[in-house]
């Protein structure tokens, strides 16, 4: 293997992985204020991205992504609101069942909205064939923008969490809820607005790996699989373990289609999933200890 | 005693209804719906498994397609792949002296010769039940959003093997399964002539594990089950081996769902990959959420309903979406399930209020 096909299997790898990182992120910021894994988190990315490709027919393109993102902030503090904030203490199995139905309904109402085909932003800056020369390999800028953007969004989640008063309750909220609700935070709202939060993350980052995945309806199930994967690779709760376990998975399944058939390209996450489900489900940063105590 | 009765009364009910219908059916010169019902009838053999497993023992599979396909799919290639090019070596010249091969006319003029179906169903339930042995282990070391995680994962690896494998007829699935002969003169089949027959048999079968189940539950197994359900802890300290119970529950459900899959295979003359989906795993579990999750009658009352409607194609293209739409309210606004037991209790005690001294005896 030379260095420059070596630098582009990286490439490649880093761009899904970093896509990865921001749905294992939005796993996590719901789980930690709920508790609950949002089987629909996949679905978030795909409702920005195919909200931004109809919007875009009628605004430029920064308006169209910002008004995909409102739009599915939206949808996620409507689901919230609607399937979650009511409900008095659900059994995890209910809740299950219950994010799973939300996700099949949207990706069908997806269906209806939209249609089966497969759908793309224009690329952000030049197109399909323009190309950076980085030591050999070729790189499309859009995987530039992809590496920036969401790495930007990660950074800025840090930030958010460490030096804002919201962010501040947010993580009172996860680490202990009812020590949070006698400091007077409504964690009602603290676990709506990681909703939002999370499906704000998703829609951006859907938007702007559309012009090299293309985003169609159900493209969500695959990446909350993946996503989840990445999450509990890095220790399910911890946001920095989530970002680096979508880049493990990213990594791994893009050197994958190098020794495996491309069908198989999902098979590699999805034997992620279970290798470290079966082996080591406090993740590969988690302690075994706190993993043991939490409730799944 | 009075449980065990309860049980009886409502499946000679369902009886009752089978047969009504097949002669509704037959004088409104409408006997085409029995193919449906039968098809639904099979679909609710994973069902009942599933209402053990998830119902019962609150364990969440959402892979159970996978044991649907892992049944069909292995009885359908076991019965189409010819291995007359094949005689020579060891293994097929084994089974032909076992008189394990059949050879039959295909639709192409030639022939093709195979193993016996008979045989092939065997290989593939145990072969489902086997991978429900291997998988249960590390499977059910997990709870709650892992299991359901890693339940949902193996469905999805089944599904990707049977569609991205040739052998397996990759998109298009494996077509022209014979019949599953039962007895001389009667087999399993989709052939207009037997849709009576057929019909009575699959709905045999729902009604005998029905019976079967009913009394599991009902027995030592079935209070282990619902206590392992309440809290593994506490069900571990009164000494229920609750790994053993969960594993042995699995293995019966993966059984129902591979039988299910193999009969239905040889009914339609073939299966394809979408019986393997995700979302195929995720209609079972919504079938049994709308029964109410630990109620076997709700669940195939309900289903038989929802499944006929389906493969009728009431739905049209909100198929996927009445399903999604059915499990979502089913959870939100009656986890218990909706009234359709309550009702059938409330209508037998209606009935059968004065009657109670003759039930005692007989029963």
């Amino acid at each position: 293997m030379t260095l420059d096909i070596f630098l582009q299997f990286c490439v490649a790898g880093v761009t899904y992985g970093i896509i990865y990182g921001v749905v294992a992120i939005g796993f996590t910021i719901i789980y930690n204020t709920t508790g609950i894994i949002n089987f629909a988190q996949g679905e978030f990315l795909m409702i920005g991205g195919m909200t931004a490709v109809t919007l875009q027919r009628y605004l430029p393109l920064p308006l169209a992504i910002l008004g995909a993102v409102a739009v599915t902030m939206l949808v996620g503090a409507a689901i919230e609101v609607l399937f979650i904030r009511w409900l008095h203490r659900p059994s995890v199995l209910r809740m299950i069942i219950i994010t799973i139905g939300v996700s099949i309904v949207i990706r069908e109402i997806a269906l209806h909205i939209w249609d089966e085909k497969s759908h793309a932003l224009p690329h952000f800056t030049g197109d399909s064939v323009s190309a950076i020369a980085v030591a050999g390999a070729k790189i499309s800028p859009q995987v530039v923008w992809v590496i920036g953007v969401c790495g930007t969004m990660v950074v800025l989640l840090g930030l958010f969490f460490r030096a804002t008063p919201l962010g501040r309750q947010m993580r009172a909220c996860a680490s202990n809820r009812d020590a949070a609700r006698l400091c007077g935070i409504n964690t009602r709202n603290m676990v709506t607005f990681s909703f939002v939060l999370s499906a704000g993350m998703g829609a951006l980052a859907g938007c702007v790996v559309s012009p090299i995945t293309y985003v169609q309806y159900d493209s969500g199930t695959a990446l909350a699989i993946k996503g989840f994967t990445a999450a509990i690779l890095g220790g399910l709760g911890s946001t920095a373990g989530a970002a680096a376990g979508g880049l493990i998975l990213g990594l791994l399944e893009s050197f994958g289609v190098w020794v495996l058939p491309a069908a198989y390209k999902d098979a590699v996450a999805i034997a992620v999933m279970l290798g470290v489900l079966f082996l080591r489900p406090s993740g590969i940063f988690g302690s075994a200890e706190a993993a043991r105590l939490r409730e799944y | 005693m009075t449980l065990r009765g309860r049980g009886l009364g409502f499946t000679a009910g369902l009886a009752v209804a089978v047969v009504s219908i097949q002669i509704a059916a037959s004088a409104a010169h409408k006997v085409f719906y029995l193919t449906q019902l039968t098809m639904s009838a099979y679909s609710m053999l994973v069902v009942l498994g599933l209402v053990m497993l998830m119902g019962y023992a609150g364990q969440a599979s959402m892979g159970q397609a996978g044991f649907f396909a892992i049944g069909g799919y292995v009885a359908a290639f076991l019965t189409t792949f010819d291995l007359a090019p094949r005689r020579d070596t060891l293994l097929v010249a084994l089974l032909d002296r076992a008189h394990l091969l059949m050879t039959r006319p295909d639709g192409s003029g030639g022939s093709v010769t195979h193993i016996h179906p008979w045989a092939a169903a065997l290989v593939a339930i145990g072969l489902a039940a086997a991978i429900a042995w291997i998988v249960a282990g590390p499977v059910f070391r997990l709870r709650g959003h892992y299991l359901a995680m890693a339940t949902l994962g193996f469905g999805i690896i089944v599904h990707r093997i049977f569609l991205g494998s040739s052998y397996f007829g990759a998109a298009d699935g494996i077509s022209d399964v014979p019949a599953l002969v039962l007895l001389p003169g009667f087999s399993i089949t989709g052939r207009a002539a037997s849709r009576v027959s057929n019909y009575y048999a699959a709905w045999g079968l729902v009604l005998l594990t029905l019976w079967m189940i009913s009394n599991l539950i009902e027995s030592r197994v079935g209070r282990a089950l619902k206590a392992l359900h309440g809290s593994e802890n506490a069900a571990a300290a009164v000494g229920i081996p609750i790994a053993r119970f969960k594993t042995q529950v699995f293995i019966l459900a993966a059984v129902l769902a591979a039988l299910a899959g193999v009969l239905l295979t040889h009914y339609n003359g073939g299966i394809g990959p979408s019986e393997a989906s995700v979302m195929k795993s995720v209609r079972y579990v919504a079938i049994v959420a709308v029964g109410g999750m630990a109620n076997l009658r709700g669940a195939l009352v309900m289903g038989t309903l929802l499944t006929f409607l389906s493969l009728r194609g009431y739905f049209g293209s909100f198929d996927d979406l009445v399903f999604g739409g059915i499990l979502l309210a089913m959870m939100l606004f009656a986890p218990q399930g909706i009234v359709v037991g309550d009702l059938w209790r409330r209508l037998r005690s209606t009935f059968s209020g004065k009657k109670r001294g003759d039930d005692g005896p007989a029963a």
